[in-house]
């Protein structure tokens, strides 16, 4: 038994000795060309029709013997027609140290919270980057300390947010914006302490056999602001983003049952107009390897809620959405998902489409298509209801 | 109908459990035992991965991933891939826990939207990274998962070798009915496994090179090469840097560290 302890513990040592992971040092990135060409002539005044834009996201990452790293991603799109989308962006800059039983990451990062694929409701960390994309899944980079404790009975993260980044909007000549357009540079808030107001949350997650799940509270600047319809100085309309102070409690599951994840968001927000429940719910069906083949099919459906109705901030305030994923697991990764969206109150609806593959080693090819459909006035879609589009999408990856 | 179903499947779930294992299926488990005994307590491993797809017309395409494995004493076996290229998919990891009883738990991380995502159970038997692989051929195969049939003694490559057949246990999320397994007597190897699809076609045979035995007890292979007979697409997996016993626990995987995987 002796001898046991000691054969192990001098492997112990040599094994510390000679495998421990050296200090890492990675480069690593891509940059994208990117087009969109709009099918019908802009609706408002000013807009140009189509743009092309020049983006790039390197990344260094340091990763030090005990495991504590470095990360820093910087951000930037360089756009033909809208001076707003052309903006630069820190996504991550920050330093992970890594205890016993616990983990600090401090700086400017990312965190995602969530399991529905059409709508990120409790997602609320990280400002959303709307100017990219109307599918709100690009986010700014959130200044946070960030302490991590997991334990086997699950994991407690706190986060201490200092500073607030104001959502961006898309500007006067581009497309897919509101009318009047939104005026970033006279945002207010509720707390006179503004942007520099210290926000807080914390979340408790778990993993209990087949079923996950993660619930927070957040206490501070509301992500998502209320328009504010006034006149400027010149007495033209225009839309002032207002942010209130806000609570949040949030809650996502989701229940994986062979083919089968169910999926479950629900959030109560106060501090805004009028206090809310809003939630998403849904199911994502894959059927693997079809007649024998690789190919992988994937049926989405998921029906949003929202209790404000059409006061709310959201397009997804009571939707149906369905979606399809191909994957044909093939070398260069082709991926192809149809979404459809329709709102179950009035005639609206849109659909997309998104196929990517790889050529060679580096590069990637994505194509979207957008299309809006029957958009009723009443609905937040109204004002982008010319605004059906293709993006093409070519990017290098290093 | 209904409770004639339910009759049989009783039968079914009754009849091994009432010790009525053929010689053949008690020689075939004991084999499978005995080589799982012997890897017993290599307590964690990790590795770097390079696999080579190849097409009919031999193009070309590679991925570079990296591989932890931490041991299960009660349940199956953790692990954690992280892959590294092609490029636009450096950063994703595959985290999963292997359940000797019950099905796996699998997660993947996108490191693009900082999101990990949970798979779900029938994920197991599609392509793993587009390769000829299957998940489930590369996740922990604990004993429990199979039942097993020793069929003959065999010589592979001037080696006398068992051919064991294993069955899944779960037949719903398997993409096989059956694989016919070629074992060496002396180290109780694996060095050739024929995949049979689920109508029973052969579909892919894999084959093992360059086995080495590290801290004196584990044998691990350098070169695993996957041949897919219905589409003629090989696969090569080469296996380089094992290091055992490096001190990974249990906190090395669990979400934080899939997302923290680079």
């Amino acid at each position: 038994m002796k001898i046991r302890i000691i054969a192990t513990g001098i492997l112990g040592v040599v094994g510390l000795v000679t495998l421990a992971p050296a200090a890492v040092d990675k480069f690593s990135g891509y940059v994208e060309l990117e087009g969109r060409f709009f099918f019908r002539d802009p609706l408002y005044e000013g807009q140009r029709e189509n743009n092309g834009s020049l983006a790039v996201e390197p990344e260094y990452y340091h990763e030090w013997d005990n495991g504590s790293s470095f990360t820093f991603t910087p951000f930037a799109r360089a756009d033909t027609a809208d001076t707003e989308r052309t903006h630069f962006d820190i996504r991550e800059l920050n330093y992970l140290h890594l205890g016993e039983g616990y983990e600090v990451r401090a700086g400017v990062s990312k965190v995602f919270w969530g399991v529905a694929e059409f709508v990120h409701l409790v997602d609320i960390i990280n400002q959303t980057d709307l100017v990219e994309h109307l599918d709100e899944e690009q986010k700014l980079g959130q200044p946070m300390v960030q302490l991590s404790l997991p334990r086997e009975w699950g994991v407690v993260d706190v986060f201490v947010l200092p500073w607030f980044r104001e959502r961006t909007f898309p500007g006067g000549k581009g497309r897919l914006r509101t009318e009047p357009e939104v005026d970033v540079d006279h945002a207010r808030y509720e707390s006179g302490a503004e942007e520099h107001h210290l926000d807080l949350a914390a979340r408790y997650s778990h993993t209990i056999g087949d079923f996950d799940f993660g619930i927070y509270q957040f206490r501070g600047t509301g992500r998502e602001p209320t328009l504010l319809p006034e006149l400027d100085k010149h007495g033209k309309p225009t839309l002032i983003p207002y942010y209130e102070q806000i609570n949040q409690t949030g809650l996502d599951m989701q229940l994986v049952t062979g083919q089968w994840l169910w999926k479950l968001e629900g959030l109560y927000r106060t501090g805004q107009e009028e206090n809310f429940f809003g939630g998403v719910g849904g199911f994502e069906y894959t059927f693997v390897g079809v007649c024998q083949s690789k190919l992988d099919v994937g049926l989405v459906g998921e029906y949003a809620y929202d209790t404000r109705c059409d006061e709310a901030t959201t397009v997804f305030q009571n939707d149906a959405m369905a979606g399809l994923r191909l994957t044909p697991n093939d070398a260069a990764s082709t991926e192809f998902l149809l979404g459809y969206m329709k709102d179950t109150q009035n005639s609206s609806s849109a659909m997309s489409l998104e196929a990517s593959r790889r050529f060679g080693e580096n590069w990637k090819l994505s194509l979207e298509i957008w299309g809006f459909f029957d958009v009723a006035s009443e609905d937040p879609l109204a004002a982008i209801r010319q605004d059906d589009f293709i993006r093409v999408r070519l990017a290098y990856y290093f | 109908m209904k409770r004639y179903v339910w009759i049989l499947g009783l039968l079914a779930a009754g009849w091994p459990a009432a010790g009525a294992m053929t010689a053949g299926e008690e020689k075939g488990t004991a084999i499978f035992r005995e080589a799982d005994r012997r890897d017993e307590g290599f307590e964690d491993f990790t590795a770097d991965m390079k696999m080579i797809l190849r097409n009919k017309k031999g193009d070309e395409s590679i991925r570079e991933l990296r591989t932890r494995t931490l041991e299960g004493k009660e349940d199956g076996d953790k692990s954690l891939l992280i892959f590294d290229s092609p490029k636009d998919v450096q950063g994703s990891a595959f985290l999963s826990f292997t359940h000797k009883k019950g099905d796996d738990d699998q997660w993947l991380y996108l490191p693009a939207l900082k999101r990990v995502k949970r798979i779900s159970t029938s994920n197991q038997s599609g392509s793993f990274m587009g390769s000829e692989f299957a998940y489930e051929d590369f996740t922990s195969q604990e004993i429990e998962k199979y039942t097993y049939q020793w069929i003959r003694d065999e010589v592979y490559q001037e080696m006398d070798c068992f051919v064991v057949e294993r069955y899944p246990v779960n037949k719903k999320y398997s993409g096989y009915t059956r694989q016919v397994v070629w074992i060496d007597k002396e180290e109780y190897r694996e060095w050739k496994i024929d995949y049979y699809d689920r109508k029973d076609k052969l579909l892919k045979t894999l084959t093992a090179e360059g086995y080495k035995k590290y801290l004196d007890k584990h044998w691990r292979a350098g070169k695993l090469r996957m041949v897919n007979h219905q589409n003629e697409k090989t696969s090569e997996l080469l296996i380089t840097n094992y290091a055992f016993q490096t001190g990974l626990t249990d906190e090395d995987f669990n979400q934080n560290s899939l997302k923290r995987a680079k």
